[in-house]
């Protein structure tokens, strides 16, 4: 608690304790007066001065003042306990609230500890410590065991183990060594550790995802801009009927009194406060514990967005397989020439395919001995190999070219390698399922995600292959990149709830930008992931998925928990109020405690759960 | 053109809103967030007006809440 609480807190205390004397000591008069004006003024006092002050700044609407006019229009008509317990619970309201925003943004910033305050860099032969921000690329930078990485770079002595639980949620530590890369944000555990600077502390993993987390709350949830609009019409909306309220009955016959006593509960209750507090820091518990658990969302709308999703559609390679291929079978007349003019092709293509062709080779590569390089996406690759032209590349491609190719009964992703003439053979890689991947798949199932998707620009049977594995039923392959986006529209427009994206981010990002929520995988060191995408995953582990969908419904379940029960409450009141069944405890009730209720809910969004 | 500052002393959600709103309709505008959570004032404002439009600005503040300062 601040200075500024704790002198709140003693206030109250003494206020309530003077209040409570004041109802059991039987006084009458002036005496009775007194006896509850002193805990009045204690707690009340700052509360007169902002209401004046607020009029004279033109805030006639502010709940200053109308907790003021409540409050001495019960002193007025006599109702000395009610003014004080207006004042009284106003006050507790108001403290509970500061701490409650105190304690959450604490909780979050707890996430500011992941850059570290200084660093050790060596300049001119000596090692200085300096602040992160100073330290340029290139320079090497110490970390000592205990200490956090202050920069992402790559060790260039040393070896140790790392905790990347800030990033990642990981708890397993990550052993690394010489050239090894190393992210901000880890606490280095056992060795010291010598690096070179590869990034500017503003540019580090580190501080691009505490400035995520804090952008996100600027992107509003339709829940939140609702609160925004419902809160300006609420409170005018309140007082005027609180006028009505007052005014209307004793011109018609009533008695002044007990109207004007109905429109002073009215003036208790038009401050929105529960509503306007509770959800904001509903998503904001939301999307900070989520990026404890190494998950990244971007916005509230996003969590809102995930909440609601009832399609998953996973991009195959890379997502749902590790992406790691393996020459299987080769089926040609002369096996080591055909994967030997693979390879030799693929030198220049950074796809997996390419890259598991060179090493299913295994022999040297010179770049010499290729020209004339092309490759076409998601096809194939062609060049001049010691000046003879081949195609290397898929099924459908060398077909429309006019070969005549034979079908091949090894399932995985069949590359054809030809030559001007005639096809010389097939090459079978295939793709390792990842581990939990089938877990997820049932978790999501359980979550009530029926429609589960795959789509991929691999061959028909890989593709049924892994969705065989995985129990997904809904595939499609062969596709180009732009078939994704066409797939995904398509998918979209069938949907009832959201449709969420998966895919590992690097040739996704028209993909990720047409679902709902577009979800990278494997985060850490890839900017187009994080760019293009609404989620990102900061490890590459398909269980943070169904983690992610949980905390998105119950980050909404809460928030509408707090919505209803806050205009339900209030509007109840308020009615009952009229009616002359409920009085000024009740009103207070219906403003304080639904706003205390509403945020102790709130901050289970904060919980480690 | 867009700009970030910090928001110091803010500690009422409602009022929060009301400055935002406040700030919106200041002349040159074109877009203003309070992120009450992470005390920050997120302005879009018409190039060459951002002076005159932190100084409004700074004034719908103080009319809201007195104690409240917006940082450079």
């Amino acid at each position: 608690m601040t200075k500024k609480q704790k002198t709140m807190l003693a206030q109250i205390l003494l206020s309530a304790f003077l209040f409570a004397v004041a109802c059991v000591l039987p006084l009458s008069g002036m005496w009775r007066a007194i006896a509850f004006i002193v805990p009045y003024l204690l707690v009340g006092f700052p509360v007169l001065k902002n209401a004046v002050t607020s009029v004279f700044r033109g805030q006639i609407m502010d709940e200053n003042f109308l907790m003021a006019i409540a409050s001495v229009g019960a002193f007025v008509l006599g109702e000395y306990p009610e003014g004080v317990a207006v004042v009284l619970f106003y006050r507790v309201g108001e403290l509970f609230e500061s701490y409650a925003v105190g304690k959450s943004r604490a909780s979050v910033s707890e996430l500011m500890s992941l850059c570290p305050e200084e660093a050790t860099v060596l300049r001119g032969g000596e090692w200085v410590v300096v602040s992160p921000e100073e330290i340029a690329i290139g320079e090497s930078v110490r970390v000592l065991p205990g200490e956090k990485i202050p920069l992402d770079g790559t060790i260039l002595d040393g070896n140790s183990s790392l905790d990347t639980r800030s990033l990642t949620g990981e708890s397993v530590p990550r052993d690394v060594s010489v050239g090894d890369s190393i992210l901000s944000g880890c606490v280095n555990l056992t060795g010291v550790l010598i690096f070179r600077a590869e990034k500017e502390f503003g540019e580090s993993t580190a501080s691009k995802i505490l400035a995520l987390v804090e952008d996100a709350a600027a992107h509003r949830s339709k829940s939140e801009s609702f609160v925004t609009s419902f809160a300006r019409w609420y409170t005018p909306i309140v007082i005027a009927v609180a006028l009505l309220v007052g005014i209307l009955p004793p011109l018609f016959g009533g008695d002044w009194a007990t109207w004007i006593h109905r429109a002073l509960e009215f003036l208790v209750v038009s401050c929105p406060c529960a509503l306007v507090i509770s959800v904001p820091l509903s998503y904001f518990g939301g999307i900070g514990g989520a990026s404890r658990k190494g998950i990244l969302v971007k916005g509230s709308d996003r969590l809102e967005a995930l909440a609601r999703v009832d399609t998953v559609v996973f991009d195959k390679t890379g997502t749902l397989t590790k992406g790691v291929f393996e020459v299987t079978s080769i089926d040609a007349k002369d096996p080591e020439f055909v994967l030997e003019i693979a390879a030799l092709c693929e030198q220049f293509s950074n796809h997996p395919i390419a890259r598991s062709l060179r090493e299913g080779w295994g022999g040297t590569l010179s770049e010499d001995r290729v020209c004339e390089f092309e490759e076409i996406a998601g096809v194939g690759v062609s060049a001049k190999v010691d000046g003879v032209p081949y195609f290397v590349g898929k099924e459908d491609w060398l077909l429309q070219k006019g070969y005549s190719l034979k079908s091949v009964q090894s399932s995985g992703t069949h590359i054809y390698v030809a030559n001007k003439e005639e096809c010389l053979g097939v090459i079978t890689i295939s793709d390792r399922v990842k581990e939990n991947a089938i877990q997820t798949i049932d978790s999501l199932r359980r979550l009530g995600i029926q429609r589960i998707v795959m789509l991929t620009g691999d061959g028909i049977s890989a593709a049924n292959d892994v969705a065989k594995q995985l129990g997904i039923d809904n595939v499609r392959a062969n596709l180009l990149p732009q078939d994704k986006v066409s797939a995904l529209q398509e998918i979209s427009a069938d949907a009832r709830g959201s449709v969420v994206f998966v895919g590992d981010g690097m040739n996704d990002a028209p993909v990720m930008t047409t679902a709902d929520v577009g979800i990278a995988m494997g985060g850490i060191g890839s900017d187009a992931a994080i760019e293009a995408s609404d989620v990102v995953l900061m490890q590459d582990d398909l269980s943070a998925l169904p983690k992610a969908v949980s905390l998105a419904r119950k980050t909404h379940r809460i928030v509408m928990e707090n919505m209803i029960f806050s205009i339900v409450i209030k509007i109840l009141v308020m009615i009952l109020c009229a009616v002359g069944v409920a009085n000024m405890w009740h009103a207070v009730f219906a403003d304080v405690g639904v706003s205390v209720i509403a945020i102790l809910n709130a901050m289970r969004t904060l919980s480690k759960k | 053109m867009k700009k970030s500052y910090k928001i110091q002393n803010l500690c009422c959600a409602n009022c929060a809103r009301k400055i935002e709103d406040g700030i919106k309709k200041i002349p040159g505008v074109i877009d203003a967030k309070i992120l009450f959570m992470v005390q920050k004032l997120n302005l879009e404002v018409e190039d060459g007006a951002l002076e005159t439009v932190l100084t409004e600005a700074k004034k719908v503040a103080k009319k809201v809440e007195p104690d409240c300062e917006i940082v450079q």
